[in-house]
């Protein structure tokens, strides 16, 4: 009993995060950029006069989107057509699923891990997954019977395969390092302090790969500055037939897909769940203080932690967005595999002799 | 270009080092104006309908016929207006004026501000200074092309625009509209 109820806490608290900060991003983007911009941003939609900010914004949104006419042209692929949406919802949404936002929970003499899903190969599993995503829009490419829909589509595959061989090679250096598949170990292997006082976040030992992964991460989400699979100001993208909350899924499915590269990237580079010198006890500073802490504040705290850099990520990621003018096809290309590529395998052979030299 | 430049990432990170200002000196503003600073300024946007700024006195605005010390149009009908208009918005059909000393009065003065290209013409040509543009009011549509004609009446019964450069007015409600 007490199984089931922590698992499908862990699983609601995963899918409230993701979905929840998924949808809030639609106001983070308007307002940020706006912010960066010297405006305002959207603040008019109101309830009884109440406007907090343009929060109702996302709401008005699904509003608008939901009783929009679902359109479906006459060349379609009908079942295609439908299913690509929600492929492409679905495997960003469980993408999160072995990203860990804790350490254990302990209840009574029970140890429970703070992750929806516990695997020993869950980084394999995150980037599984977001590699499907892409056949949704593939799938949409195809299926809307449109030629400009399919060109999207395949540079939406062809910028997938360029920047996810960039990620794959750049993690593993953080797998050579940790020595695990298992996000939990990873993050724990973080906890280690370097010198004594530098905490072992995967930007310490890892720079290269994390600007790296970084960089290949934010073209997997297909947002500015690689939105070339949709181009919504002037070339047109896959979702170009799509209409209603169909094409409000696919802009969800790249919110949702900026939440878990911003998940990822904490979990790898930023020590996820770790808080400087916090350990399962409480706080030990490198001057020799210690400050003792229940069990569960450490757990709130890391919680915390985790919530706290997962939006910093967000935010750096929607700085990029707003900051920077969209490759061209080309350049993005030659950026994936004339410069991200190379690198990480400079990354892996680096990192392999720094290895062999201190001898861990 | 320079190395820097062809790496990309350093000249990237100058940039969003640039909106970064941008972003945390503007945040801090707005902080400041919740908290209750009257002078932090987060964003140069003014909110139009409830906030706006001053009119430059030579705006050409809605027009309106001015009015003698009794309330009646100053203007004689003299067509001269209506002649030059270069949009031939504006229709008058003179009368006799009670008074023998003044030769003709308008009964109709309509002006169809569907057609009116504010060019100001009309004002440069009254040898009466009958009509001015100086309402200050910029906000009047109608949902109808008959709703855009504004009849004398209404162009009489408005007042010249503010000292603060608002329009102290209201905008007068076509026929068609009721609210």
């Amino acid at each position: 009993m007490l199984d089931f109820v922590v698992a499908a806490g862990c699983v609601t608290f995963v899918m409230m995060f993701v979905l929840n900060l998924g949808g809030l991003l639609t106001w983070v983007e308007r307002k940020q950029s706006a912010i960066m911009q010297d405006r305002i941003g959207a603040n008019r939609a109101s309830i009884f006069g109440f406007r907090i900010m343009g929060l109702f914004h996302p709401l008005a949104d699904a509003i608008k989107m939901l009783t929009k006419e679902d359109f479906r042209p006459a060349g379609a692929d009908r079942f295609l057509f439908t299913l690509a949406p929600f492929v492409s919802v679905f495997f960003a949404l469980v993408a999160f699923a072995s990203i860990p936002f804790g350490d254990t929970l302990r209840i009574g003499d029970r140890e429970f891990p703070l992750q929806a899903v516990t695997l020993n190969v869950g980084i394999l599993y995150v980037f599984a997954m977001l590699s499907l995503g892409v056949y949704g829009v593939m799938m949409a490419g195809w299926a809307s019977g449109n030629n400009y829909a399919l060109l999207g589509g395949q540079r939406a595959a062809a910028l997938m395969i360029s920047a996810e061989i960039a990620i794959g090679a750049s993690i593993i250096g953080v797998i050579m390092v940790h020595g695990s598949l298992n996000m939990q170990d990873i993050v724990r292997g973080q906890g280690r302090l370097l010198l004594g006082w530098l905490p072992a976040w995967g930007i310490v030992t890892q720079p290269l790969a994390f600007i790296l992964f970084l960089t290949a991460g934010i073209a997997a989400t297909k947002r500015i500055p690689f939105d070339m699979p949709e181009g919504e100001s002037e070339i047109i993208g896959y979702f170009v037939e799509y209409s209603g909350m169909k094409f409000g899924m696919f802009a969800m499915a790249d919110f949702l897909e900026t939440v878990v590269i911003a998940g990822m990237t904490t979990a790898l580079f930023l020590g996820g769940w770790q808080v400087p010198w916090l350990l399962a006890d409480g706080f030990h500073f490198p001057w020799g203080a210690t400050v003792a802490l229940p069990h569960l504040v450490v757990v709130a705290l890391q919680v915390g932690a985790f919530s706290l850099k997962v939006c910093l990520m967000i935010f750096v990621m929607m700085l990029v967005r707003w900051t920077l003018p969209r490759f061209r096809y080309d350049q993005a290309m030659r950026l994936g595999w004339l410069g991200l590529f190379p690198l990480s395998i400079l990354n892996i052979v680096l990192t392999g002799a720094v290895l062999l030299l201190i001898g861990a | 270009m320079r190395l820097g430049q062809r790496l990309y990432l350093v000249e990237a990170v100058q940039g969003m080092l640039l909106t970064a200002g941008h972003f945390f000196r503007n945040m801090g503003a707005h902080l400041a104006r919740a908290l209750g600073s009257r002078t932090a300024r987060g964003a140069v946007t003014i909110q139009y309908p409830e906030e706006r700024r001053a009119y430059s006195p030579r705006l050409r605005s809605l027009h309106r016929l001015v009015r003698r010390e009794d309330g009646s149009p100053r203007c004689v009908a003299c067509m001269m207006c209506e002649t030059v208009c270069p949009a031939r918005c504006i229709y008058i059909v003179a009368t006799e004026h009670p008074n023998p000393e003044i030769e003709k009065v308008p009964e109709r003065f309509d002006i169809d501000l569907g057609k009116c290209v504010f060019c100001g013409y009309c004002v440069e040509a009254c040898p009466e200074d009958a009509i001015r543009m100086d309402t200050g009011i910029l906000e009047f549509s109608s949902y109808s092309r008959l709703g855009m004609i504004y009849t004398k009446e209404m162009l009489l019964s408005l007042e010249p625009v503010g000292p603060d450069g608002r329009p102290t007015s209201p905008v007068p409600i076509p026929a068609d509209r009721t609210v």
